[in-house]
C-alpha cells in the first residue's frame, strides 16, 4: 500500500506538470461539448428548391410561397423548363426539383386531382431523404386547404381521412441537442480514458523508464493500480466538468438517478482504461499506439449508435456493437440524461460493463510482462 | 557474488546469437568489467542478470539467487544503471531520488551516506527536472538513484558511454570509492583505456568471452613483443610495413603503428626494420619495444581468433 502511495503521487506530479495535456483535459470537453452539439444537427435546412413553373397560376404560386414559408427550402430560381432545372443539379445549385404542369389550377379544378413532379440530387441520401419527405408533407397540407375550400362543407366527410397526431416522450421537442450532448460526452469519455492510459505507459516504455521500473521490486497489480487510478480519477473530473457545462449551456439536467450515472461511469472507466493499458502492453512505442487506439475509436464512435442508431444496423453489426462499450455508455447517458433511469433500468448495462472491465485489465496484466 | 554458467541468449527465433556460451563469475567487493565493441552483448548479459531478460540455457546467480526461479530477490537486491538515460525527466533530482528510494522501501535519509560524495556535486540544482541535466549529471543522478536502495551489486551499463574525459575519470573514482564500500560492481564498457580500471576485465566479441583476467594478467599473457613504429609518412607506412614480413600484424594506434611480431623472432628487428624503412625512402623512423595495451591484447585475440 505504501509503495502504491508513492507511485501515486509520482504520477499525479507528472499529469500536474505537463500543462499541455491538463489543459487539454479540461478545454476539451467545453470546447467540444459547446461546439459540436450546435453543429451536428440531424436537421435538415437550406435545401436549395427550384421551381419549373408551366402553369403560372395563382394556386401555382400559392403553392410555391408555401413551400417557401416553411423554412426548410430555399428557392434558387425559376427556370423556364425541366432540362434548364437539371442543368441546376448539376451544378449543385439546386437539390430539388418541382415542376408544377401546364394547366395545374384549371385540372386541378376541374378534375380534382392533380399531378407534380419532384426531382432530387441524391448524392446526399440524407438530405436527399429528408427533403423529399418535407415537400411530399406540404403538398399534402396545401392538398388538405384545396379540399376544404373546394368542398362544400357538408355533414358527412365523402371521403374518410386518418389523421395521426404523434406525442412525442422525454424529448418533445425533437430537440437534437439533448440527444447528441449526452452522446458526445460519452466520447469524450472514452478519448480521455483510453488514450491517455495508452500513451502513458508506452512512453515509459518508449524514454526507457519502465526499465528502471522493472528491476525495482514494485510488484505488477501495484505498477498497473498505479497507473489506471490517476486516470480515473481525471476521468470523472471531466465528465462532471461535461455535466455541468451541458447544464449550463444547454440546460440539459439528468432526470434520472445521479449516483447510477456516476457508478456505471466509473465502471465503464475501468474498462476503457483497461483497454488503454492492454494496447500499451502489445505495442512499443507512443506512434503505434495512438494509430491502434484511433483504430478503435474509429469503429467505437461511429458504431457506437451515436451517429446512427444501432436498430437501424445489419445483424451482423448489431451484434459486434455488443462488444462495444461506448454504445452501452451512449444508452446509458440518454436512458438517464432523457427517460430519467435509475439504478434497476441500467442495472444490465452494469453487469456487461463490469464483464468489460475485469476481462480487459485481466488480459492487460496477464500480457504485463517485467522480463521478456 | 555473481557467477553465470553456459549462459545463451538468442534473438529473432534463435537466428541472432547475442551471448553465446558465457561463464564467469565475479567475487564479491570486485569492480569487474565487461570490455566489448558494441553489439559485443554486454547489454545482454547485464540483463539477464538483472532479471529483465530470460538466457535460453545455462543459469546464473546474483547474490546468491537464482536469476530465474528467485528473481524477486535479486531485484530489491541490485542496483541497475541502463545505458540510456532513464530517469523521469518531467521529475526533479530530488523528486528521483525520492522515488527511487520509496519503491525500494527506504528512504534518501537511510542511505545517504552512500550517494553523499556523488550528490553534493549535483545538490546544487536539486529542483532541476532531470531532462534538463548535462550529460555528467545525468549520469550521477542515475548512479545515486541506483545507489540509494544499497544493493549488494551494482550493474553499470555502459555509464561513460557519451560522456566527457572530465566526468569518465570523475565517474570511476566514484566507482574505486563504492568498491572500498563492499559494493560489488559490474562495469561494461566499449572504451578499452577503462579496463585498466578494473580489478578483472573479461573480454567479449560477437557473445562470447576471449579472455578473463586482471588488466596487468591480460597485458603479460601477451604472447609475442610489441613494437610501435612512427616514420615521417605515415598514410605510406601503413602499406609499406606489411611488405616486410608476411607474417606481420600492423595496425594504426593514435599516432604510432603497432607492431606484433608473432612469427618473425629477432632481437634485432627494430635495426633491421629501420635500415628496410630507409631503404624505402623514409624518414625520421623510430621503431620501439613497447608493453601492450589492453586494447593491443584484444587486438591480438581478435586476430588470433580469426586465423
Amino acid at each position: 500500500m505504501r509503495i502504491l502511495k508513492f507511485l501515486l503521487q509520482k504520477e499525479f506530479r507528472q499529469i500536474f506538470r505537463n500543462r499541455a495535456i491538463l489543459a487539454l483535459i479540461l478545454v476539451m470537453p467545453v470546447m467540444q461539448l459547446i461546439i459540436l452539439p450546435l453543429a451536428a444537427d440531424y436537421e435538415v435546412k437550406n435545401i436549395n428548391l427550384s421551381v419549373v413553373d408551366h402553369d403560372h397560376s395563382p394556386y401555382s404560386r400559392q403553392l410555391v410561397s408555401k413551400i417557401t414559408a416553411s423554412g426548410y427550402f430555399r428557392l434558387q430560381g425559376y427556370p423556364a423548363s425541366l432540362k434548364e432545372a437539371y442543368h441546376l443539379i448539376e451544378q449543385d445549385k439546386a437539390d430539388l426539383t418541382l415542376e408544377i404542369p401546364r394547366g395545374f389550377e384549371r385540372e386541378l379544378i376541374r378534375d380534382g386531382h392533380q399531378q407534380l413532379f419532384i426531382a432530387v440530387n441524391a448524392i446526399n441520401g440524407t438530405k436527399a431523404g429528408l427533403g423529399s419527405a418535407y415537400l411530399t408533407r406540404i403538398l399534402r397540407d396545401y392538398n388538405e386547404d384545396i379540399r376544404m375550400e373546394w368542398m362544400t362543407p357538408t355533414r358527412f366527410q365523402p371521403v374518410s381521412t386518418i389523421e395521426v397526431v404523434p406525442s412525442n416522450r422525454f424529448n418533445p421537442l425533437l430537440n437534437y441537442q439533448f440527444f447528441m450532448v449526452p452522446g458526445i460526452l460519452a466520447i469524450l469519455l472514452t478519448m480521455v480514458g483510453g488514450f491517455l492510459s495508452a500513451l502513458n505507459i508506452v512512453k515509459e516504455k518508449e524514454i526507457g523508464t519502465i526499465e528502471q521500473i522493472n528491476v525495482t521490486p514494485i510488484k505488477k497489480h501495484h505498477f498497473i493500480l498505479g497507473k489506471l487510478i490517476p486516470f480515473w480519477v481525471l476521468g470523472n473530473v471531466v465528465f462532471t466538468v461535461g455535466l455541468l457545462v451541458s447544464w449550463v449551456i444547454y440546460g440539459i439536467f439528468p432526470q434520472g438517478s445521479i449516483s447510477a450515472m456516476y457508478g456505471f461511469v466509473g465502471i465503464y472507466l475501468l474498462a476503457v482504461l483497461g483497454f488503454g493499458l492492454l494496447i500499451s502492453t502489445y505495442t512499443d512505442t507512443q506512434q503505434q499506439a495512438m494509430f491502434i487506439m484511433f483504430f478503435f475509436m474509429m469503429i467505437f464512435i461511429l458504431m457506437g449508435g451515436l451517429f446512427t442508431s444501432i436498430d437501424s444496423m445489419p445483424p451482423w453489426a448489431k451484434a459486434l456493437s455488443r462488444l462495444n462499450p461506448v454504445s452501452y455508455l451512449v444508452e446509458v447517458m440518454r436512458m438517464i440524461v432523457l427517460k430519467g433511469s435509475g439504478w434497476a433500468d441500467v442495472f444490465p448495462h452494469l453487469c456487461a460493463m463490469l464483464g468489460f472491465a475485469v476481462i480487459l485489465n485481466g488480459w492487460a496484466t496477464l500480457n504485463y510482462r517485467k522480463t521478456n | 557474488m555473481v557467477t553465470t554458467t553456459n549462459i545463451t541468449k538468442t534473438y529473432q527465433k534463435g537466428t541472432v546469437k547475442a551471448v553465446d556460451n558465457v561463464s564467469f563469475s565475479v567475487e564479491k567487493g570486485e569492480l569487474f568489467g565487461l570490455i566489448g565493441p558494441d553489439g559485443a552483448g554486454k547489454s545482454s548479459i547485464f540483463r539477464m542478470l538483472t532479471t529483465l531478460l530470460l538466457p535460453d540455457s545455462g543459469s546464473a546467480t546474483v547474490a546468491g539467487h537464482d536469476i530465474v526461479t528467485d528473481y524477486q530477490r535479486i531485484r530489491s537486491k541490485v542496483g541497475y544503471m541502463p545505458g540510456r538515460f532513464s530517469l523521469y525527466p518531467d521529475l526533479s533530482i530530488e523528486e528521483n531520488l525520492h522515488f527511487f528510494a520509496t519503491v525500494f522501501n527506504t528512504t534518501v535519509k537511510e542511505n545517504y551516506h552512500l550517494i553523499e560524495d556523488i550528490y553534493v556535486q549535483i545538490a546544487p540544482f536539486g529542483k532541476r527536472r532531470a531532462g534538463k541535466l548535462s550529460g555528467g549529471m545525468k549520469q550521477k543522478l542515475a548512479l545515486c538513484c541506483a545507489l540509494i536502495h544499497k544493493p549488494t551489486v551494482l550493474f553499470l551499463d555502459e555509464p561513460t558511454t557519451g560522456v566527457d574525459p572530465v566526468s569518465r575519470r570523475e565517474f570511476w573514482e566514484m566507482l574505486k570509492r563504492l568498491r572500498q564500500q563492499g559494493i560489488t560492481i559490474l562495469v561494461s564498457t566499449p572504451y578499452m583505456d577503462e579496463a585498466s580500471l578494473c580489478d578483472r576485465i573479461a573480454l567479449i566479441q560477437n557473445g562470447s568471452i576471449l579472455s578473463i583476467d586482471s588488466p596487468q594478467g591480460i597485458a603479460d599473457a601477451y604472447p609475442s613483443s610489441l613494437y610501435a613504429v612512427q616514420a615521417n609518412d605515415l598514410p605510406r607506412l601503413i602499406h609499406v610495413l606489411p611488405t616486410y614480413h608476411p607474417h606481420m600484424h600492423s595496425y594504426l594506434f593514435g599516432e604510432y603503428i603497432h607492431l606484433d611480431t608473432r612469427g618473425m623472432g629477432g632481437h634485432d628487428l627494430p635495426e633491421e626494420l629501420t635500415r628496410f624503412l630507409a631503404a624505402e625512402g623514409f624518414g625520421d623512423i623510430e621503431v620501439k619495444p613497447i608493453a601492450p595495451t589492453i586494447e593491443d591484447c584484444f587486438i591480438n585475440m581478435l586476430i588470433r581468433h580469426d586465423t
